[in-house]
């Protein structure tokens, strides 16, 4: 008896860690699903069909902008770009990094990962405003690529410092050179890693908002930013905004329960397993 | 270990092991090489987007800017009237130390805390830590977003709970004294549950037998807590520390999108003002130096608790 109610405490507790998690998630669906008016109501409406009927509108009035669509693609383009890179450019360098023990670049990986982002802000907004690149996926793809390097860099080396030792030495005895080494022994090995790295990549850049807020303009925002640009009207939609930031933020979570074992990981760049 | 010694393959005696003709030759011709092409692509990059825009910004910072073709040196007066003498930039800072020490407290104690609970094995406990990763995960504008709708003090949510329970309502976000603790309130919503997964992935990798005989000597659980668990794991913790202090003085998107820096100038942290300056004045310039100072700082932190963490790893 005791012990049951022991486990019942405790279970109680995490459900007490769970509330605020949930009860902001499920604020952001139940806003998106009441009329502008309910929306303003004092005291708020808590429950649907306890007190309010919900209603579609916002999601179909958001769904029928051409605006809307453009964003999303273009965040999606530029979040699948920027992984692409990421993933060609920090793989072989990851692999670098195992292999031959590269400290000092390692270490300037992790300058990139503390650097606060204004730094390159002003001079990518000069250069790219040179280049004619502002307002291209290009410009976007580039910068956010500097937060997705760090992050899948670091969390590849610990994958390829994992393989065992033997592997490489039995392959090179058989006349495997380094890059069959990398290409056939390595990179399937690591291909747990490899998608953790892809999705986090993705999900950073999906939720980039400083980099895009600048070097986007109206061909190629991105969803973050436009979210803001709902507000800046007289009367925020509310609604129409929550609709929105569900459409943002659902995409991640589904991809975050994808890969949740090494997310902590790639948030650390790797100081921290597991 | 030599990099050449390594990478030297012993050349192929028998038959090469996989594929065939001239790009198979072409390869085993590149092979020596293979220990500087591997992270080249990242070199390269990194000059060009990375690089490049830190010496940029060192030479902005040292010129009065007024179009990209008229640039006029001025030495070192950005940072002397700016940075150094300015009331403004001293606002920002204490500002930013403000939401930073005191985020970063709450959540730690919070963080350790709720991880301490639950560090045991049960039922659902993969279940637990996923729903601890979305409010990381979760695009931060648009919880921000949510966020400000809950806080609006007339129709938000927050109010309303607080008159419920018989609090007194709050100004939340629109009141230059209760603006930096909302954010905080936001960033440890969102942030808490990192430290709690750190500390659970620490608590795992933490030997058993410290505990064993601590228990054997008869001790309270407070007592173990304090005189095992806390040593043991302080090197999870200045990392732990290490990454939420750097974001937290990071901080931009929830601010931006919240409140702008407002009201008036009571949530203007450092990287707002650096924004501000340089985007909203279109002072390149000044905000370039304000910027160097910025990095100088994070970077000075990053490194105190590098130290620590060596200090922290050695003791251990």
């Amino acid at each position: 008896m005791r012990r049951a109610l022991r486990w019942a405490g405790f279970y109680a507790f995490i459900a007490f860690t769970w509330v605020p998690i949930f009860f902001v998630f499920y604020w952001m669906v139940a806003t998106s699903v009441k009329t502008f008016l309910q929306n303003a109501s004092i005291p708020p409406l808590l429950f649907p069909w306890w007190g309010f009927e919900p209603t579609a509108e916002n999601w179909t009035a958001m769904f029928a902008e051409t605006e809307f669509w453009g964003t999303a693609w273009n965040s999606l383009v530029v979040a699948a770009g920027c992984t692409a890179l990421a993933l060609g450019l920090g793989i072989p360098c990851a692999y670098g990094v195992a292999r031959w023990r590269y400290r000092g670049l390692a270490a300037s990986l992790l300058l990139l990962r503390i650097a606060p982002g204004v730094v390159f802000l002003v001079p990518w907004f000069i250069l790219f405003t040179k280049l004619g690149w502002v307002d291209s996926y290009r410009a976007l793809i580039l910068t956010h690529a500097i937060v997705s390097l760090p992050l899948v860099t670091w969390l590849l080396v610990g994958f390829f410092e994992d393989l065992p030792r033997d592997l490489d030495d039995a392959a090179r005895v058989d006349g495997c050179s380094v890059y069959d080494h990398f290409w056939r022994i390595a990179l399937p090995l690591v291909k747990p890693g490899l998608i953790t790295a892809a999705i986090l990549s993705f999900i950073a850049s999906w939720n980039n908002f400083l980099f895009s807020l600048i070097l986007a303009q109206s061909r190629t925002r991105t969803l973050p930013v436009i979210l803001l640009n709902y507000m800046s009207f007289e009367a925020t939609q509310w609604g129409k905004l929550a609709a929105a930031s569900t459409v943002v933020t659902l995409p991640v979570l589904l991809l975050t329960l994808l890969v949740q074992r090494h997310i902590i990981s790639g948030l650390t760049t790797g100081a921290v397993k597991g | 270990m030599g990099r050449v010694g390594v990478t030297a393959p012993p050349r192929a005696v028998t038959a090469p092991a996989v594929g065939e003709g001239a790009g198979r030759r072409l390869l085993d011709r590149l092979d020596p090489h293979a220990w500087w092409l591997f992270p080249l692509p990242v070199v390269v990059f990194c000059a060009f987007i990375a690089l490049f825009p830190v010496g940029y910004t060192l030479y902005l910072s040292v010129h009065h800017w007024i179009s990209t073709d008229v640039v006029r040196f001025v030495g070192f007066r950005n940072y002397w009237q700016d940075v150094f003498t300015s009331p403004a930039f001293y606002r920002a800072a204490g500002l930013t130390a403000y939401f930073s020490v005191v985020a970063l407290g709450i959540q730690m104690v919070l963080g350790v805390a709720i991880a301490v609970v639950i560090n045991r094995g049960f039922p659902g406990k993969g279940l637990v830590r996923t729903i601890y990763l979305f409010p990381m995960m979760a695009t931060p504008v648009a919880v921000a977003m949510i966020w400000m709708m809950m806080y609006n003090p007339t129709s938000g949510v927050l109010n309303y709970l607080l008159e419920a329970v018989g609090l007194p309502p709050q100004l939340w976000l629109s009141d230059r004294r209760s603006v930096i603790p909302a954010l905080i309130l936001l960033d440890t919503w969102q942030w808490t549950p990192l430290v709690v997964l750190i500390t659970l992935a620490g608590l795992a990798a933490l030997p058993l037998e410290p505990f064993e005989s601590a228990l054997i000597d008869g001790a309270t659980p407070a007592q173990v807590f304090r005189y095992v668990t806390l040593p043991l794991l302080r090197p999870t913790l200045v990392v732990a520390a290490l990454f939420r202090s750097i974001d937290l003085l990071k901080t931009f998107d929830i601010i931006y999108a919240t409140t702008g820096g407002g009201p008036g100038t009571a949530s203007q942290t450092l990287n707002l003002f650096i924004y501000q300056t340089s985007f909203r004045d279109n002072l390149f310039g000044q905000g370039a130096a304000m910027v160097t100072i910025f990095v100088a700082l994070v970077l000075g932190v990053a490194l105190i608790f590098g130290r620590f963490r060596r200090a922290a790893g050695d003791l251990a």
